[in-house]
């Protein structure tokens, strides 16, 4: 073992217990202290705290995400740095509206953390990017973007990334979206073939390079017009 | 990049006075001595001008499945790089919001198929806090074992396919028999050898075999000289070294910010290790050792990932030793299905058969989130509930997405074929990436 300068053997951070599933109840188990100390510096823009299974669930006002995401990440006493995950959950019941998810670490204090935000339905859907704090941000949303069309403020090159640029059938995990997705098999195998299989450079790339006379016609004007498909 | 000295073994002619490897500087500037290539006098070191854009991918054999890689070059340094993904996305979140939970346990074979065991083993534990139940002793040290096994079977492939891309073939042939004879082994056990299917909500499909233990330590006794064979070959090897040192350093900051976890996250010099720090499976009984690297390069993730084979060598021989005898799975007719001879004989049984099959498990509402340390990272599962027997929400947290997401910033300012050595040392699965 000579070959590394540090070797971790010990069960975690000194004086930290190590969390384990061991009898986690299914609600009201005790909070993070973190959720405490959000109240307090927060008041208002916390909504409600929840322990589901023993992992305690922050609703934040969306319009304060950036700025509570800011401290958790800075404050000394709390140093949420990694980013474990960011999606978003779409109910069934079409009333509910949409919630963002956001699950924190603490890597220094071994704390995990969820914090979510809900975005009303009938609204454009829109919220803060935490790009500037979380680089580890930048994929997850824009796969948040494609899947669910939400659009995060801030995010410099918001653009789709398991589907194709030129996809328009809308936002595949959307519960409006049928499983089978929105056209035929014959219908979507005569728009795959009548794309140019050329043209599948983005806006980044074609300031780069000379392929933007080769693109077709339509997809060339819309993207002269500064738009992004599957709006 | 820094000057680093390490002992290499270059031929006999590379031995010093006395018979011991001489140290030679790798990657100097100056030419003094290092293996770095200088250009020849005459010519111009930078022709002015033309960016070139080259597109490696989305087939070809270094990307290891169909990523696709657009490279802006100056000469042959990269300047920008950016990656597409999205070939193989096939909805698996998607499709589970349509299947029951032991059902989804079959789609989790075929994302990272790499670790598929591993991914069982995972999901069932986010279901099974959903479910708000905990497995017996024994089928938490199964789970252990198929863990554990699945991480090398993993990492054997990395180090074949990275050595493949580097250049060294003898290492691949190595790797893939050992890799061979862990599946030999999950076949025995599950009856598959990729696509497991390997648990349940609440236990395992199948108890090991008779004998299987035997195997297992016959294992155990003789990996170890495969990797020492490897190591032989390669850690102090003056191509290998020369090729891998220096290359795509992340710092620890970064790393984190980054998101980076895993043997990448570790290899920069971040002690993360979901097993020690939020540990699931009893993991915190184990004894067994994180191997935390120093300057972040692929170099690094090389020693911190042959390292972890090791170690877990060590986890199996543990679990093989405290396996208990007893029941693999809990004693609960609504989640765990009833035995056959019971099925087809009682009134009860069958009726119980009837609903787990035909109506599936119903958690209660909630949410959980559990993560595993997997061979690419941490994995995690984020599953919302409605309670009904079909999740409002899955979510693979998936480790080489958020890993490979950082290749634009590890390759920049390095040379093409370097590329492919970073690419390598990420560990990417696209099966995961895409989903």
């Amino acid at each position: 073992m000579s070959r590394f300068e540090v070797v971790r053997t010990g069960a975690s951070a000194p004086g930290v217990e190590p969390a384990t599933q061991r009898n986690v109840a299914h609600r009201n188990a005790d909070p993070n202290p973190s959720a405490k100390a959000l109240q307090e510096k927060f008041s208002s823009a916390i909504k409600r705290v929840e322990v589901i299974w023993g992992e305690t669930v922050v609703y934040v006002d969306p319009a304060s995400v950036h700025e509570v995401m800011g401290w958790l990440r800075d404050e000394p006493s709390q140093r949420y740095d990694f980013l474990s995950d960011l999606t978003a959950v779409e109910y069934r019941d079409a009333e509910v509206p949409i919630e963002v998810v956001w699950h924190l670490r603490s890597l220094p204090f071994r704390r995990f953390l969820r914090v979510k935000a809900q975005i009303p339905k009938g609204k454009p859907l829109e919220i803060a990017s935490v790009y500037d704090l979380y680089r580890a941000a930048d994929w997850l949303e824009r796969e948040c973007y494609d899947m669910f069309g939400i659009r995060f403020h801030g995010h410099p090159d918001l653009r789709r990334i398991l589907m194709w640029e030129s996809y328009t059938e809308g936002f595949p995990l959307r519960k409006d979206f049928p499983l089978r997705g929105r056209f035929s098999r014959s219908e979507q195998l005569r728009q795959a073939l009548a794309q140019n299989p050329e043209a599948r450079y983005s806006m980044e790339e074609l300031t780069i390079a000379d392929a933007f006379a080769e693109l077709p016609a339509d997809m060339r004007e819309r993207l002269g017009k500064g738009e992004r498909t599957g709006e | 990049m820094d000057r680093r000295t390490v002992e290499v073994e270059l031929s006999t002619t590379g031995l010093d006075a006395s018979g011991k490897p001489q140290r030679v500087p790798i990657l100097t500037d100056d030419g003094g001595g290092g293996l770095a290539v200088q250009a020849p006098p005459g010519i111009e070191p930078d022709l002015e001008g033309e960016h070139m854009l080259i597109n490696i991918g989305p087939q070809h054999p270094a990307t290891h499945g169909v990523l696709r890689l657009v490279l802006e070059l100056d000469g042959e340094t990269v300047v920008r790089c950016i990656p597409h993904i999205g070939y193989l996305h096939c909805g698996f979140e998607k499709i589970g919001e349509y299947r029951q939970y032991n059902q989804i346990i079959c789609w989790t074979d075929r994302e990272d198929y790499l670790n598929s065991i591993g991914n069982n083993v995972a999901f069932a534990l986010g279901a099974e806090r959903l479910f708000g139940i905990e497995t017996t002793e024994r089928c938490k040290v199964l789970r252990v074992i198929a863990s554990e096994l699945s991480r090398i079977m993993s990492h054997l492939v990395w180090l074949g396919t990275f050595c493949i891309d580097i250049g060294a073939f003898t290492p691949f042939l190595w790797a893939f028999q050992r890799r061979e004879e862990i599946y030999r082994l999950i076949e025995k056990w599950v009856g598959a050898r990729l696509t497991t299917s390997a648990t349940r909500v609440g236990g395992m499909a199948a108890d090991i075999p008779s004998g299987w233990m035997d195997g297992l330590r016959q294992f155990n006794r003789t990996f170890p000289h495969t990797l020492d064979e490897i190591d032989r070959v390669l850690t102090k090897n003056a191509i290998w070294v020369g090729r891998t040192i220096g290359l795509g350093v992340m710092t620890p900051e970064e790393a984190i910010n980054w998101g980076l976890s895993g043997p990448m996250l570790r290899a920069s010099g971040v002690d993360y290790d979901v097993r020690k720090d939020f540990p699931y499976l009893d993991y915190e009984t184990y004894d067994f050792e994180v191997p935390v690297g120093t300057n972040g390069d692929v170099y690094d993730r090389y020693l911190v990932r042959f390292e972890e084979m090791r170690q877990s060598v060590r986890i199996l021989q543990q679990a093989a030793d405290r396996l208990p005898d007893g029941p693999v799975n809990i004693d609960d007719p609504r989640v765990i299905l009833p035995p056959k001879s019971k099925a087809t004989s009682e009134m009860e049984s069958m009726i119980h058969h009837f609903k787990v099959v035909m109506e599936g498990p119903r958690p209660p509402i909630g949410e959980s989130y559990v993560a595993v340390e997997s061979p690419k990272g941490e994995k995690g599962y984020y599953m919302v509930s409605d309670g009904t027997a079909k999740p409002v929400r899955w979510r693979i947290r998936p480790p080489s997405f958020v890993n490979l997401a950082a290749i634009p910033k590890m390759v920049e300012g390095h040379l093409l074929s370097d590329v492919i050595a970073i690419n390598a040392s990420i560990d990417i699965v696209m099966g995961e990436i895409d989903r």
